[in-house]
């Protein structure tokens, strides 16, 4: 069946490191896994991620952050969504993030975090788990 | 106060969120569909649909950023939507013409929505249509409608769209030719980019004469205008085309057209809706799985089996709460 709801998975890649391999491969995991993907290309500021994934009004935003800044970045951009009503977006970030940085981030609204070596169908099962359990949460 | 009303409301205060919503009810067809696009349909009719169609790579994406840079330049709203394919394996898609749109993403007078085609054969997808008048509705000057990455037969975009960009690049060969029937009768305008590329010329050569053997559409002559998306080199000119054409259907009776495209869109509504309803009406029967049978064993041709079917549903009594 091509209609009814699909996962909507926004890519992106905030701040200024220009490494989006890992990106890409998400993209494509996650297409092959039913779901459609927007990827908005490299060096996003917190502003035009959260702007296009509220023109997009995706289910779920996927940040892939390498340089370092994900402390500054991310809570940025969770801000920006608690400010905009976006509270109800799954958020997930990936990269190099040390694991210290991890409760911090959770606190601000970063659901989880993948770290080199999770595989894609972890990441696949995990955003199906979750959308699955919030739709059913919404009945 | 229903979620559609609510989410309408809200989008005609400005509300981008609410439009987001809304173009995800109508892409899901979900139960509120209808039911929002009959409360906005009072409210559409005053943007400008420029449908931008061409094969993939010729630079679709990168032409409409440069062209909504003019648009913007006249202090006009702008809303876009963007097809990409879906993958016939997975179901799902990459939709990537963002990346080309970047210097857009933070303009506030800019919506721009990605949309997978979901199997739709014509290019764009089968809630496009809808996501225009909502885009409309939300109170857009232009509304752009970029197509898959299209080729000979993906021509359903000049059912949506007032004019029709289609976008060309040297290097596609004997691309012109096969595009003579199809793409080559529904463009108001043609585009050839990249137009850099020494070849360029040549296709404008080509195409011109092609097009002058064409009859025109409703008396227009299709434009030829070359561009360099990159650059934007053009590109002002191709806005230029565009005002000119919406002009000229103004000044010749876009009465004529729009009461065409109005007609069109029932009619292949009432298809839609006309098929739906004989199959559930069908499924309640078991003359149904006894006539496959019937046909499997080759007791019964397939058109009379059809033909037979629609006697039975058309003589049959309406039951209660049917639609």
């Amino acid at each position: 069946m091509e209609s009814g709801m699909k996962i909507r998975v926004l890519v992106a890649k905030p701040g200024l490191d220009s490494h989006d391999r890992g990106a890409k491969v998400v993209a494509r995991a996650l297409r092959d896994a039913g779901m459609e993907v927007i990827y908005t290309g490299l060096r996003q500021t917190p502003e035009q991620i959260v702007e296009a994934a509220l023109q997009e009004d995706v289910d779920v935003l996927a940040l892939s952050i390498l340089s370092g800044a994900h402390m500054t970045l991310l809570p940025a951009i969770t801000g920006l969504m608690e400010e905009r009503g976006m509270s109800d977006v799954l958020v997930l970030a990936g990269g190099i993030i040390p694991k210290e940085d991890i409760p911090m981030l959770k606190e601000c609204g970063i659901a989880d975090v993948f770290g080199p070596g999770t595989t894609t169908d972890e990441l696949v099962h995990y955003i199906r788990g979750k959308i699955e359990s919030e739709a059913k949460n919404l009945e | 106060m229903t979620h559609a009303e609510k989410l309408i409301r809200n989008m005609l205060k400005g509300d981008k969120r609410a439009t987001a919503r809304l173009l995800s009810i109508v892409e899901n067809g979900l139960p509120q569909a209808q039911e929002a696009i009959s409360l906005l349909y009072p409210h559409t009719g005053n943007a400008h649909i420029v449908g931008i169609t061409g094969p993939s790579g010729v630079g679709k994406s990168t032409l409409v950023e440069k062209l909504v840079g003019e648009i913007r330049k006249k202090d006009q709203t702008v809303g876009i939507v963007a097809v990409d394919p879906t993958s016939p394996f997975s179901g799902g898609a990459f939709l990537g013409d963002r990346i080309r749109m970047q210097s857009l993403s933070t303009d506030q007078g800019v919506f721009i929505r990605s949309m997978a085609s979901r199997g739709n054969p014509g290019g764009v997808a089968r809630a496009t249509k809808d996501a225009v008048k909502i885009l409309d509705a939300a109170g857009m000057d232009f509304v752009i409608v970029e197509t898959v990455g299209a080729g000979q037969s993906e021509v359903e975009v000049m059912r949506i769209a007032e004019v029709v960009v289609v976008i060309l690049a040297p290097g596609l060969g004997d691309e012109i030719q096969a595009l003579k029937a199809g793409q080559m009768e529904i463009g108001d305008i043609f585009v050839v980019n990249k137009s850099d590329i020494e070849s360029a010329d040549r296709v404008v050569v080509d195409l011109k004469s092609t097009l002058a053997m064409k009859t025109t559409k409703d008396g227009w002559r299709p434009e030829v205008v070359k561009t360099i998306a990159t650059t934007g080199a053009g590109v002002d000119e191709l806005m230029e085309k565009i005002l000119e054409h919406k002009e000229y259907v103004e000044s010749t009776g876009s009465e004529k057209t729009r009461r065409r495209r109005v007609q069109n869109e029932i009619e292949s509504i009432l298809r839609e809706k006309a098929a739906e309803h004989v199959m559930r009406l069908l499924e309640e029967t078991i003359q149904f799985n006894e006539i496959v049978e019937a046909v499997g064993a080759l007791k019964k041709d397939p058109y009379t089996a059809v033909d037979e079917l629609l006697l039975n549903v058309t003589a049959k009594p309406k039951k209660e709460g049917e639609a």
